[in-house]
């Protein structure tokens, strides 16, 4: 599993990195970031799948 | 019809005669949010106050916020204000809040930075102090007014203290937001006063400045930043009218709500109390349950939406605390659920105007449980018919006496 920000969707919500702050951070602006970009640790696919499902903007992108 | 006697009356049917202001409504919303969504006309509509749209569920209340073109931000208040006071407010808006594309993006911009989760982050610790201080001031006594004792007071302070004004002014302050967000709602003189009192203040802060320039200070780097972007006075004001009137009021009253449910569930807060990493999945549940925040939107052209003609000039209420509480969206939503875990909330509204607070906001409602829970583990309501409330544009409680 891998996961990305859409960056034109991202509105700073910041839900991601409530859900999974060990995938993602912030930028300088507030905007999400991903911490991990290679492959997910299995232990993570379901924090990051949270934070997907819980972004209002839906600018949660997972590879899968 | 902008005062409360010329809206008052009986509601017989909610979806066409919904009162914003109407006393059962303010004190409890839920269930007249309830009845609209589940209603044939879950966009409701009303000629009380100036006439507007009341959506309610939280597919509509999502599509509208982030149609952002054809439903503008160009007056964000639930209510409209008088014509004769245009002058009086010299040009000066609410950035970027107020603002649409293009000029909306350079206004946000320039102050996301100062709201990013790590430049927040150093308000914690003088938050947790200021936390400290006003329990200190009631703890011996047995009893307090968790609103305008403890909630009420902390938000103004860290704005003031972000702002660089100064924090002894804070219940000034605290009085000029009442007077154009809450108790200006319903009197237009109130309101003009209180606009009429920030608008000057942050005049003469910015004349201060320029002639004064600070370091490390927000409304002098604001000043300083016209080599990037047009700045002007009016958006160095505006900036700063927007963080006074919506960093205050708004986040007092998801504190003074929270406080309010935690006294009603003592297990809630021996849970919090026991189980800390809980308070992540908590603080956006509370904002979920109890979201304070309700924004306009001005129609900007004629269209129809989900069958509702709308026409230019049309004033929509983005009813966030209604769209939180959908049960299309969540389940068991009148349920407080601390480690609810999928919880998509809107409580900072969506697409390009999320709020620009939402950060500082979380923190300061984290930091203000946190010590409540630390000193005050056990506490209740003294009478809970005698919790105030406000509504309209932000709900929360005014007053709401506890003892432990």
């Amino acid at each position: 599993m891998r996961v990305k920000v859409d960056a034109d969707s991202c509105q700073g919500q910041q839900m991601c990195s409530i859900a999974a702050p060990e995938v993602f951070g912030s930028d300088e602006l507030g905007h999400a970031t991903v911490l991990i970009t290679g492959d997910l640790p299995a232990e993570l696919h379901t924090k990051a799948r949270r934070a997907q499902a819980n972004c209002p903007e839906d600018a949660i992108i997972i590879e899968e | 019809m902008s005062t409360l006697e010329e809206n008052a009356g009986p509601v017989l049917d909610p979806t066409s005669d919904f009162n914003i202001f109407d006393p059962e409504f303010v004190r409890d919303p839920y269930p007249t949010m309830h009845d609209i969504r589940e209603s044939k006309c879950p966009i409701a509509h009303s000629e009380r106050w100036g006439g507007s749209w009341f959506p309610t569920r939280y597919e509509d209340v999502v599509a509208i916020a982030q149609e952002h073109e054809t439903f503008t931000s160009r007056d964000i208040v639930v209510v409209p204000r008088a014509a004769a006071a245009e002058g009086a407010y010299a040009g000066v808006a609410a950035p970027p809040i107020t603002s649409d594309p293009p000029d909306h993006h350079w206004h946000r911009r320039l102050i996301l930075p100062v709201f990013a989760p790590q430049a927040v982050a150093k308000y914690e610790q003088s938050t947790r102090d200021l936390c400290n201080q006003l329990i200190d001031k009631f703890i011996d006594k047995g009893h307090a007014d968790a609103a305008t004792d403890y909630a009420q007071q902390i938000p103004v302070r860290v704005i003031a203290t972000m702002l660089g004004v100064p924090v002894e002014m804070s219940d000034e302050f605290t009085s000029w937001v009442r007077g154009v967000l809450e108790i200006g709602l319903t009197d237009p003189k109130v309101r003009l006063e209180n606009r009429i009192n920030i608008i000057s203040f942050f005049k003469q802060q910015l004349e201060d400045r320029k002639a004064n320039p600070r370091e490390n200070d927000l409304i002098t780097d604001l000043l300083n930043s016209g080599d990037k972007y047009p700045v002007t006075d009016q958006y160095v004001m505006g900036v700063c009218n927007l963080m006074l009137v919506a960093g205050i009021d708004t986040t007092w009253s998801a504190i003074g709500s929270s406080l309010w449910h935690l006294a009603q569930h003592p297990e809630h807060c021996e849970r919090l109390r026991s189980t800390p990493e809980l308070w992540a999945t908590a603080i956006e549940e509370l904002l979920r349950a109890y979201s304070p925040v309700t924004m306009a939107r001005i129609v900007d052209h004629d269209t129809e939406f989900q069958g509702c003609p709308m026409k230019a000039g049309d004033r929509i209420l983005m009813s966030f605390p209604a769209a939180n509480r959908d049960p299309r969206q969540f389940d068991n939503p009148d349920e407080v659920i601390l480690d609810r875990e999928h919880n998509r909330h809107v409580a900072f509204g969506s697409g390009i105007h999320r709020c620009a607070g939402s950060n500082l906001a979380r923190l300061e409602l984290r930091v203000a449980l946190q010590v409540w829970l630390e000193r005050i583990p056990k506490f209740s309501l003294v009478d809970p018919a005698s919790v105030t409330w406000a509504g309209g544009q932000v709900h929360g409680p005014r007053i709401c006496n506890v003892r432990f």
